[in-house]
């Protein structure tokens, strides 16, 4: 033990004394990001990254307005067919290249011709992309899409410079060159992602820090460790059962926000064979009813979450104060079992072995015990469950949407009969037309109406049962100051300051 | 024989060894539930997309021709690019190869410096308190799980008393002071459980060659204790030892998964860990390949050595 208390002090002596006064923000990560091209980029922890490095065309507000960022404007057409975006001036890439509007074109062309593009659904109605000026462009739509703006708050709407993206080709996500406040440096895989502050970024002044750090840690209990040693200043996506040890910690902060998404026991309505259990609507509405979605929350994740029951949040603008979550009513679910002749209803629920949903099924089981439902549950490997699910092979299975920040990107794919995640092939006509409605609204106040109205139904159908929204926490030292939370997790680097 | 053609016979088996382990590590992927293109498409699910990850690596090929492109190119020494970021595995292998080699270096020496002193004491003081504490030592460090003492050494050491970094890692040739700040822990933690294994087996053999013929004659012939123990009696007993020393040297070089995923260590473990997760086939397989032949080249090393340091082999093999 001597002999190691004497390396040690032998190797703090060695410190040099700090020199450099550049501010350094190091932010732990739950994992390693995937490529960092904004075209064939998927991991979340990416998008962590690229708030650094890659302005998009418009961005969220906490409370989900969309706002101009490489644009500074917009103009949708009477039609809602096409849209003219006006591009703030004197932007460059970070490889000194000019950002106008043959860049827009060449971007979006990119997200939609590179093979292996993940943007390319997001924005498959852009049919094309006209060049007005040098500052301004139209896209021109194959239908109707006012949630298009919101695709082009995240990477569909991030800009590359044209002129690296030709010379990297599908290398570029090694060595990203794009319009954000910070450029690239260096990465080492798993090791960490280092960016620094442009000179000459357009909106310099708003950005304090000199220079991040994305250290990826997978280990919670490290990661909260070097949050607490003052190695991190930051950690993502905090875990509930580390929020007592960092609110006990006088120099660690956190704060949450409910996230865009939510957590759903979709139920197999009519694909195939196996969709007999959940054909008739009673028997889900029973399910709904005999679930305590308060308690369930209290319960497994001590009440830092928020129970639900629509595709968005309490907290959000869109969310239907009408249909609150209903009161657990275990006499009526068993009449409802009752009266669609199936008393003692059983089926079977697939869980991935993921901690949060194995522990909720089994409360939710013991829950619908008591209505005389049995459930059966059975642990499955998380990508063989959605590909069952795909395939109808369920009755039903516990999953999760990560979410978005238009409510269109919440429920369109899920609920209109031949939206592309709709696996419980839940199919009604009236839902369908309000849910497409909704995309050629532009006013606010006007598309809630029509999601009212979707939600309405939907509560009486439940095709799905959408059970609770996470918090998103960020976790900081008091160093850390000027941040703000977004309900996306993301974190933005505008008025943060690092003190000492 | 002569010692070169031993070691090219050796050499010879490595061939055949590291194709029967790539096949295997081929097939136990395919067991893998879940489809690679889907997880990684996550929740993105535009099949087209889908459909374009299958054709860039592959996938939507036969297995014996899937496996038949892969070995062809790594013959050449290419061993393909991640599935997850794009990066050539070559590249990946080649930034990750010296910070495992590091901590094996490092682990490997703190083991060697407590073990072999603490088996010579406990075997030359058997049965006395000594003895007692360096067993007692051995199995703590044998059995205590390294996360936990992971875990338990950043709490005292980076958030107790702020001394050392919690996790990360920098390259020696960046900062040598915080490359060794941030290699001690692991250092300690892989170190401590291979100490153990170190210490158990020196006191054994030295119980052995303490207790032989030409040891009582050495002390007969009133050779002073000191040189009986480390020049008589120490020599004959690290023969073992220096084949053990290989095996978990090897072991650490195969990457120490938990351990660097506790300290975030970037090297083979954790490629491998989070090659697994994310259906990464190609860094996987590269990783298993590369572990594989280092452990097979250690040992061949190792049994150089015995080779050498025992004569009497020379004639029998």
């Amino acid at each position: 033990m001597k002999a190691i208390l004497t390396v040690l002090a032998a190797i703090a002596l060695l410190a040099p004394a700090e020199a450099s006064a550049q501010s350094v923000l190091r932010i732990g990560l739950n994992d390693d990001p995937d490529a960092l091209d904004p075209t064939i980029s998927r991991a979340y922890t990416g998008r962590l990254v690229f708030a650094a490095l890659c302005d998009k065309l418009f961005d969220v507000t906490p409370d989900l307005k969309i706002v101009p960022q490489l644009a500074t404007g917009y103009e949708w057409a009477q039609d809602r067919k096409s849209i003219v975006i006006k591009l703030r001036p004197g932007v460059r890439f970070q490889d000194g290249e000019p950002f106008n509007a043959e860049a827009v074109k060449f971007n979006i062309e990119r997200h939609q011709t590179t093979p292996g593009s993940f943007r390319k659904s997001e924005i498959a109605e852009i049919q094309s992309v006209e060049v007005l000026n040098d500052l301004t462009v139209r896209f021109h739509l194959s239908q109707p899409l006012v949630p298009l703006l919101a695709a082009l708050t995240d990477r569909a709407g991030m800009m590359v410079s044209p002129k690296a993206a030709r010379a990297l080709g599908d290398k570029l996500g090694t060595q990203p060159v794009c319009a954000g406040p910070y450029k690239f440096v260096q990465r080492v895989a798993q090791g960490k992602i280092v960016v620094e502050k442009v000179a000459d970024y357009w909106d310099k002044n708003a950005f304090s820090v000199d220079r991040i750090e994305f250290v990826p840690i997978t280990d919670s209990s490290s990661r909260l460790a070097s949050l607490r040693s003052g190695d991190l200043q930051m950690i993502e996506r905090v875990s509930p059962s580390d929020l007592a040890e960092i609110r006990n910690d006088s120099k660690l902060k956190v704060v949450g926000v409910p996230e865009l998404g939510y957590q759903m026991i979709p139920l197999n309505v009519a694909n195939g064979p196996k969709s007999k259990a959940f054909a008739d609507v009673r028997v889900r509405q029973a399910l709904d009813l005999a679930i305590d979605r308060d308690t369930l929350v209290k319960t497994v994740f001590g009440g830092e979450y928020i129970a639900g029951n629509q595709f968005i949040s309490p907290a959000n603008p869109y969310y239907d104060k009408k249909v609150p979550v209903a009161k657990r009513d275990v006499a009526r679910a068993k009449q409802l079992l009752k009266e669609a002749g199936q008393p003692n209803f059983t089926f079977t629920l697939v869980v991935p072995p993921e901690r949060d949903r194995q522990e909720a099924s089994l409360i939710l089981q013991a829950m619908w015990a008591e209505a005389g439902i049995t459930a059966n549950l059975q642990t499955q490997e998380n990508v063989t469950m959605l590909q069952s699910g795909r395939k109808g092979d369920f009755e039903a299975y516990f999953t999760f949407w990560s979410g978005r920040p238009d409510p269109d990107g919440n429920v369109y794919t899920f609920s209109t009969c031949k939206g592309a995640q709709n696996d419980q092939h839940y199919c009604n006509p009236d839902v369908d037309a309000l849910l497409t409605q909704a995309r050629h609204v532009a006013e606010p106040a006007e598309r809630k109406k029509l999601y009212d109205q979707a939600i309405e139904i939907m509560a009486r159908e439940v095709p799905r049962l959408i059970l609770w929204h996470r918090r998103v926490f960020t976790g900081f030292s008091a160093r850390v100051q000027g941040f703000t939370p977004y309900p996306d997790g993301i974190i933005r680097f505008r008025g943060l300051k690092l003190t000492n | 024989m002569a010692l070169w053609l031993y070691v090219a016979r050796r050499l010879a088996v490595l061939v055949p060894t590291l194709f029967f382990v790539s096949v295997l590590i081929f097939s136990l992927q395919q067991l893998l539930p879940g489809d690679a293109a889907v997880a990684l498409a996550g929740e993105e699910n535009d099949p087209a997309a889908i459909a374009a990850i299958r054709a860039r690596y592959h996938l939507d090929r036969p297995l014996p021709v899937q496996y038949g492109l892969w070995l062809g190119r790594v013959l050449v020494g290419d061993f393909g690019e991640s599935l997850r970021n794009r990066i050539p595995v070559r590249e990946l292998l080649a930034s990750k190869l010296p910070v495992t080699v590091e901590l094996a270096l490092c682990s490997m020496a703190i083991a060697l410096a407590i073990g072999i002193p603490a088996g010579i004491l406990s075997a030359t003081r058997k049965g006395t308190a000594v003895d007692v504490v360096a067993n007692l030592f051995a199995l703590s460090g044998l059995s205590v799980p390294h996360f936990w003492l992971g875990i338990m050494l950043i709490l005292l050491f980076a958030v107790r008393l702020g001394w050392l970094p919690a996790s990360g890692y920098v390259a020696p040739w960046e900062d040598l002071r915080q490359n060794l700040t941030t290699i001690l822990l692991p250092s300690f933690v892989l170190g401590t459980g291979v100490a153990g294994v170190i210490m158990r087996h020196t006191r054994s053999a030295m119980l052995q060659t303490l207790g032989a013929d030409y040891v009582r004659t050495a002390r007969a012939k009133s050779v002073p204790e000191r040189l009986v123990v480390l020049k008589h009696a120490l020599r004959n007993a690290l023969i073992p030892v220096i084949t053990l020393g290989a095996i978990e040297f090897g072991r650490l070089l195969s990457g120490a998964v938990l351990t660097e995923q506790v300290f975030a260590i970037p090297g083979f473990g954790k490629l491998l860990v989070d090659g697994v997760f994310n259906r990464d086939y190609a860094v996987v397989q590269a990783v298993v390949l590369v572990s594989a032949a280092l452990y097979v080249l250690l040992n061949l090393g190792a049994d150089v050595l015995y080779f050498l340091a025992n004569p009497r082999l020379r004639g029998t093999t």
